[in-house]
Order: C-alpha cells, then sequence, then structure tokens
C-alpha cells in the first residue's frame, strides 16, 4: 500500500469551483484517484455529484481550480479533446445514441481511436456483456433499461480509458439489475480499471469502492476508506437510512 | 400524354425542391437551428455559375464545380462568423441572425450583379430533347431527377457508413453524448454546412436551367418551398427531405395544371397543412420523444 501511495495520483482535482451562473454548484473539491482504485462520490440529490464528473470529463467549465490526469493539467479543453486524454464518462441517464444499432453505439465509442483496434475491443466488451453480442444488430432505442446501461459502459470502455467515470449507473433500475452492474463493476476492478463512481445508492457504492467522498451541497464533508465509511453513524444517518 | 408531361415537370421540380430541402434538415437536424439563409446560397450559387458561363467562359461542368466551391467556402463562413458564436443563445436569436443573412446576401447580389434579372444561359443543358412516343423530355430534366436520386444514394451511405457520416447521426442525437465519444461538434456542424451548401449550388444550376431568370430573390420563393418540404417529409430526416421535396413538386405542378395556376402555391401550403395536422412530425419524421 505504501507504494501505491507514493505514486502519482491517476486523477488529481484540486480545489474545484464551478458555476450555473450565478449559483455556486461546487464550492472547492479537491479529490484524487490513484490508479487501479475505484473511488466513489456519495452525497443527496443535488449535493454535486454529477458537476463534478461533468467538469471533469471537460462538459462544464471550472471558474477555478485545477484538474490533472497523471501529472498533466487538462481543465478546459472541452470535452471531446479529453477522450483523447485517457477519460471516459458514463453519464447520468445513459444517453445512448437511441437510434442506432448496439455495434454501432459501441463503434463510435472507439471514435478516438485507429479503426483498425477496434474490433479486438468489441471482442473484449462482448466477452464482458455477452448479453450486448446477442443484441447487436439491434436499435438501442428498443433495448431494456438494464441493457442499456450495459450498452452505456461497454461503449464508455470502447475508448480504452485510463480512467472510467461512472454516473449513477444503477439509477432507475430494478434490484436485480442493479446487483448485476455492481457485479459488472467489481469484474472491472479486478481486471485493473481505474473507476470514478458517483451513487446516490451509497451502500451498494461503498460496499464496491475502495475510498469515497461524501459531497454535501457542493463540498466535500467527509472522506476515507469506503469501508470505514460504511460503518460511519453519519454517513449511516444521512445516507444509509439506518 | 399530358399527364405524364405534368408528371415528369412535378418530379423535376420536386428533385430541386429536394436537393435544398437536404440542405435545411442536415443543419436542422445537426445544428437544431433553421438556416433561413440557405435558399440565398443558392441564389448566390447560380449567379457564380452564370458568371462562369457567361463571362470567364468556362466549360459547364468547371462552372458548377467553381459555384458549389464557391457556396461551400460561404456557407462554412456564415456558419463560422454568425452562427457559431451563437451555440449557446436562445434558438430565436440564430433564427433572427439567420434571417439578417438572408437579406445581406440578397443585398451583396444586388450591389454586385445589380437588379435586372439575368437570363440564365441554358442552351448548354437545354439544347438536347428526348423522344420516348409523343413525350419530349429535355435534358435538364432529366439530369434533374438523375442529380437527385445520385445525391440521394450518396448521402444516404455517407451516413450510414462513414465515420463523420457517423458522428452526424450522433450530434444530430445527443450532442452532449457525441462529445463524449471524442466527437468535435464544431467541425461536424462546419462540414454539415458544407455539405448542404455545396447541395445549394447545384440546386441553382438545376432551378435556372428550368426557371432561367436570375434575381437577387431568385433564391426566396425556393428556399421557402424547399424548408416546406423538409418539414413536410418530416425535418431533420434525409429521406423526408427527399419525399417531401419531390411529392411537394408534384402537387404544385399538377395543382397549377389541373386546378387553378394562380392557386399552385397555395394548394401546397394547404397540403402541408393537412399533412401536419394528421401527423405533426412530417411524414417520416420521428415522434418526438419525452426526455426522461
Amino acid at each position: 500500500m505504501s507504494e501505491l501511495n507514493a505514486e502519482l495520483p491517476l486523477l488529481k482535482v484540486s480545489n474545484l469551483h464551478v458555476y450555473y451562473g450565478a449559483i455556486h454548484a461546487i464550492k472547492g473539491i479537491t479529490l484524487e484517484v490513484r490508479k487501479g482504485e475505484i473511488v466513489t462520490l456519495i452525497g443527496a440529490n443535488g449535493a454535486g455529484k454529477s458537476t463534478t464528473l461533468n467538469t471533469i470529463a471537460g462538459l462544464l467549465k471550472p471558474r477555478q481550480g485545477t484538474i490533472a490526469l497523471d501529472g498533466m493539467p487538462v481543465g478546459g479543453t472541452g470535452a471531446s479533446k479529453m477522450v483523447y486524454k485517457g477519460l471516459s464518462l458514463c453519464p447520468e441517464g445513459r444517453r445512448v445514441f437511441q437510434q442506432m444499432t448496439v455495434r454501432e453505439n459501441l463503434e463510435m465509442g472507439a471514435f478516438s481511436r485507429p479503426a483498425s483496434e477496434i474490433p479486438d475491443s468489441l471482442e473484449d466488451v462482448f466477452s464482458r456483456f455477452p448479453r450486448l453480442k446477442e443484441r447487436e444488430k439491434q436499435i438501442a432505442g428498443t433495448l431494456s433499461g438494464g441493457e442499456q446501461q450495459m450498452l452505456a459502459m461497454a461503449r464508455a470502455l470502447m475508448s480504452k480509458p485510463k480512467l472510467l467515470m461512472l454516473d449513477e449507473p444503477s439509477m432507475g433500475l430494478a434490484p436485480i439489475l442493479v446487483d448485476q452492474i455492481f457485479d459488472i463493476i467489481r469484474e472491472l476492478h479486478e481486471s485493473g480499471a481505474t473507476i470514478l463512481l458517483v451513487e446516490q445508492n451509497a451502500q451498494m457504492a461503498l460496499s464496491v469502492a475502495n475510498r469515497a467522498y461524501v459531497l454535501e451541497t457542493g463540498s466535500i464533508s467527509m472522506s476515507g476508506n469506503a469501508s470505514e465509511l460504511l460503518h460511519n453513524d453519519a454517513v449511516q444517518k444521512a445516507y444509509l437510512g439506518n | 400524354m399530358i399527364f405524364l408531361d405534368n408528371l415528369i415537370n412535378g418530379l423535376s421540380l420536386g428533385s430541386i425542391y429536394a436537393i435544398i430541402a437536404l440542405g435545411y434538415t442536415m443543419v436542422y437536424g445537426i445544428a437544431k437551428m433553421l438556416n433561413f439563409a440557405h435558399g440565398d446560397v443558392i441564389m448566390i450559387g447560380a449567379y457564380v455559375a452564370f458568371c462562369g458561363l457567361q463571362y470567364w467562359g468556362l466549360p459547364p461542368v468547371l462552372a458548377i464545380a467553381v459555384s458549389m466551391i464557391a457556396c461551400t467556402v460561404l456557407g462554412v463562413t456564415i456558419e463560422g462568423l454568425a452562427y457559431r458564436p451563437l451555440r449557446q443563445a436562445a434558438s430565436l436569436a440564430v433564427l433572427i441572425t439567420a434571417i439578417g443573412m438572408s437579406y445581406l446576401l440578397q443585398n451583396t447580389a444586388l450591389m454586385i450583379w445589380g437588379a435586372n434579372p439575368k437570363s440564365f444561359p441554358t442552351t448548354f443543358i437545354n439544347s438536347v430533347s428526348i423522344r420516348l412516343g409523343r413525350l419530349n423530355i429535355s435534358i435538364a430534366t432529366l439530369i434533374t431527377i438523375f442529380a437527385n436520386i445520385v445525391i440521394m444514394v450518396s448521402l444516404t451511405l455517407f451516413t450510414a457508413k462513414t465515420k463523420m457520416g457517423k458522428a452526424m447521426r450522433c450530434v444530430s442525437e445527443d450532442r452532449g453524448a457525441a462529445e463524449l465519444m471524442g466527437i468535435n461538434v464544431n467541425r461536424t456542424i462546419s462540414v454539415t454546412f458544407a455539405i448542404g451548401s455545396a447541395l445549394a449550388a447545384i440546386a441553382g444550376v438545376l432551378l435556372c436551367s428550368s426557371y432561367p431568370i436570375l434575381q437577387p430573390t431568385t433564391g426566396s420563393m425556393p428556399g421557402i418551398k424547399a424548408f416546406t418540404a423538409a418539414v413536410f417529409g418530416g425535418i431533420g430526416s434525409i429521406p423526408g427531405a427527399m419525399l417531401g421535396g419531390v411529392l411537394l413538386g408534384v402537387i404544385e405542378i399538377f395543382g397549377k395544371a389541373y386546378i387553378s395556376t394562380e392557386l399552385g402555391d397555395a394548394i401546397v401550403f394547404a397540403v402541408l397543412i393537412v399533412v401536419l395536422l394528421v401527423k405533426p412530425t412530417g411524414l417520416l419524421g420521428r415522434p418526438i420523444r419525452e426526455k426522461v
């Protein structure tokens, strides 16, 4: 562990401030994700979890603060360039391309990569998500919610990101599908993926993560080992309903 | 025979509407804006081709190529200078800018080429005609219909198969998600304007070959009709623009031939109103989905 700690974090966000017009949505967040870790960001509705991810992904511009990937500052370059730098966001609400087939969606996920590398990645993704292989030619809009979530995650993986960001992957899914999605997150972790996970389902998120940050109205109120936070009284009261 | 004559004329006029409508529908689908200056790009294209044929002595193919290049540059410039800075602005601001751009182009043409109508040289395209029994079809008509088919097939293949074409479909469906894939949205929109404007040049030449009076307002009415055709077929849909354009042309010619010459345009718009009452998203338009 000590070696890991000494390493440069893969993602380092320092003193991030984000505004929506006059609304100060993110008030000086500092967080980091190390290689191979799952870090989760939990908090109530409107705490700023998605805003944080969208800002890191380049969809929103921070007013202040820095974002560094592998020690290189990457803030303010725009979302389409972030993919090329190794960041991939699986957005809230899935946002798969409804009119395209499953396969086309996956190919679009690899937009930033040379065409020659796509077949191998498709193989990879299909072996991880056999359900998608069965539905390869189907129009994405006709998939079930759970399948669309799998497609969104698979699409995000197609860019071979250094850091995968998942925004509310369990949203709107039946409990059995939530379990499936979290199983997939665990498998990704075991195969070495680095993941920044935003969830309202704090119980599930904390059970799968290494570390966690608790976000409250735009600021980090607590952080630490996920297993410790899972048993923390304040966290239990506020987010786990015990 | 008169019926067939009318049908062929309708298909030819409809093909021109369809090619123009493609420009409206692609720009709407991808940039989510109505480019009301599109009709005037057609007019500029026709003037450039006119200069090529009349003043510079270019062969027809070269004159059309020069016109296409000029329109592509014009379209991309308009987008970059006038529309791109308004990407985050209210759609009404963009609409008014487009109307302003339309007047700017018309008045620029007025300044350069004057108010007197020019007679478009059509001998190169109308000198030959083909006889089928008692039917007489001009080469211009055939070329127009043929061009329309070629354009439709190429665009369909382009959006279905190429990387840029697929990127366009992504931007059209969800701009944010497209960005997350690494797609450069501004560049995609530029390419869309380039394609739409190059098509406008072709439409301009075809239009003036069949209706050879060229003046600064030449593009207005066909522009509005083609916009109607795009809505008719389902705005945002490429096959919709084709179908809408061709149907509109046929309805207009038949309306003029069998009902009333004066009411021809009114009949076209009456049909549009009926279609939109029955099918608000147009013939091939997608039903509007509520975002969850």
